[in-house]
């Protein structure tokens, strides 16, 4: 199911305008998808806030709630821990540094790359 | 009255030791010996100041802290019979206790609920986002030109890296890196850190508190390298760990980072190898470690 969850995502992210739940079905390619399957994962990305819907006629319309590039950013903000809490959420291997700090950093670079 | 005074005292002990413990150099040749330490100077401070102010309150009923706060809620759900009333100091002490007794839980478990909840949505976007990379199977693969690296912990824990830190390792470095990892998710060091961001959150005016978590962070950092020197070389870890510093491909915000990470004091741990604790010590300290959490029970059980 996060396989299709993915390739939806993937759709919807390429796609300018809202698409219906059959067009989402048609771009799917190499499977052969029943269109409640379709359905259903549409429904789920909607309630986890990663789509928004509005009515067109009978049918729903599709769009992503955020671009590709803002779901990286989020990633990224809180791989690198700058979301500002700390908190014990991820474990990471070390953070940038800046300043003073990063020069004597660079040095000590240059003199284990030199031995 | 003798049990609350010890509680006191070693509420005072646990502070001191805190203190000390913040400014004490043995601890980076003994990392994990040195979070067990932490580990029971937190609990039993949280333990012997609740106790104290409780076991003073329920002083009266003269059964100790544990057995008079069980007696007191029974009394207060019946109605109150069978207890006699408490005067000021002690119904003040009774407030302060509860009271603190609520925050301390209640912060461990919103900083639980908050911490798995950050990790489902993280998760969530990684399953989206995160590729898998052939050459390094096993690890996901965020595409962004930042240097991270990172492991986001759980029962099926995942080590996750970025484009960014692919094209600035060489391929020894980021084994390195990846032990690193797998060594924070082996050991579970989230668990460790969880109650520590959580006091700090709900104490962020505290110094003591603060450097406890940033010196619980460190030596966890440290635990992980120790780990890590094991299956590669700590050459190329300490390597990896500069080119880390010193990537600043993304902007760091003002303030965010103190004036020491403590970068440098991992890669001189791994450049000159400090020789080990003496065992007699480490084991004297783990032991004083057991000892310290058992006596805060006990004395919540002390009648005065």
């Amino acid at each position: 199911m996060g396989e299709l969850e993915r390739s939806i995502m993937d759709i919807l992210w390429a796609q300018n305008s809202p698409v219906t739940a059959r067009e989402v079905g048609r771009l799917i390619e190499g499977r052969d998808l029943a269109p409640t399957t379709v359905m259903t994962v549409l429904d789920r990305l909607t309630r986890k806030g990663f789509l928004i819907r509005t009515r067109d006629g009978r049918a729903w319309r599709y769009q992503s709630a955020g671009t590709r590039d803002t779901y990286v950013a989020e990633l990224m903000l809180e791989a690198l821990g700058m979301t500002g809490d700390r908190d014990a959420a991820l474990t990471r291997f070390a953070q940038a540094v800046s300043g003073s700090e990063a020069e004597i950093l660079r040095k000590a670079l240059t003199e284990l790359e030199e031995e | 009255m003798i049990a609350a005074a010890a509680l006191a005292a070693l509420a005072i002990v646990c502070a001191v030791g805190a203190w000390r413990l913040n400014s004490a150099r043995w601890t980076t040749r003994a990392p994990h010996t040195a979070v067990v330490l932490w580990q029971a100077l937190g609990v039993t401070w949280g333990l012997a100041t609740t106790g104290a102010l409780l076991a003073y309150a329920f002083e009266p009923y003269g059964k100790g802290a544990l057995l008079g706060l069980r007696d007191f809620l029974v009394a207060a759900y019946t109605g109150g019979h069978g207890t006699m009333p408490l005067d000021l100091p002690h119904v003040l002490a009774l407030i302060a206790g509860m009271t603190m007794f609520t925050v301390l839980v209640a912060v461990l478990v919103g900083a639980t609920f908050q911490t798995l909840r950050a990790r489902r949505r993280h998760r969530m976007l990684l399953a989206l986002i995160a590729r898998d990379e052939p050459g390094v199977p096993g690890v996901r693969v965020v595409d962004h030109p930042g240097a991270a690296a990172y492991c986001v912990p759980g029962l099926r824990s995942q080590v996750v890296v970025s484009a960014g830190t692919l094209a600035l390792l060489s391929p020894d470095e980021l084994t390195a890196v990846l032990a690193h990892e797998a060594a924070h998710a082996r050991e579970r060091h989230d668990l460790v850190l969880l109650p520590f961001a959580a006091l700090c959150r709900a104490m962020p005016f505290s110094g003591v508190v603060r450097g406890a978590q940033s010196s619980v962070e460190l030596l966890i950092e440290m635990a992980a390298d120790d780990r890590a020197r094991r299956f590669c070389s700590p050459r190329r870890l300490a390597t990896a760990l500069l080119r880390f510093g010193t990537a600043g491909s993304v902007p760091t915000p003002s303030g965010a980072l103190g004036a020491n990470s403590g970068v440098m004091a991992r890669v001189e741990r791994l450049i000159t190898p400090q020789s080990a604790l003496p065992r007699r010590f480490r084991i004297s300290v783990v032991g004083f470690a057991v000892m310290l959490s058992a006596s805060a029970p006990l004395l919540w059980l002390l009648p005065s």
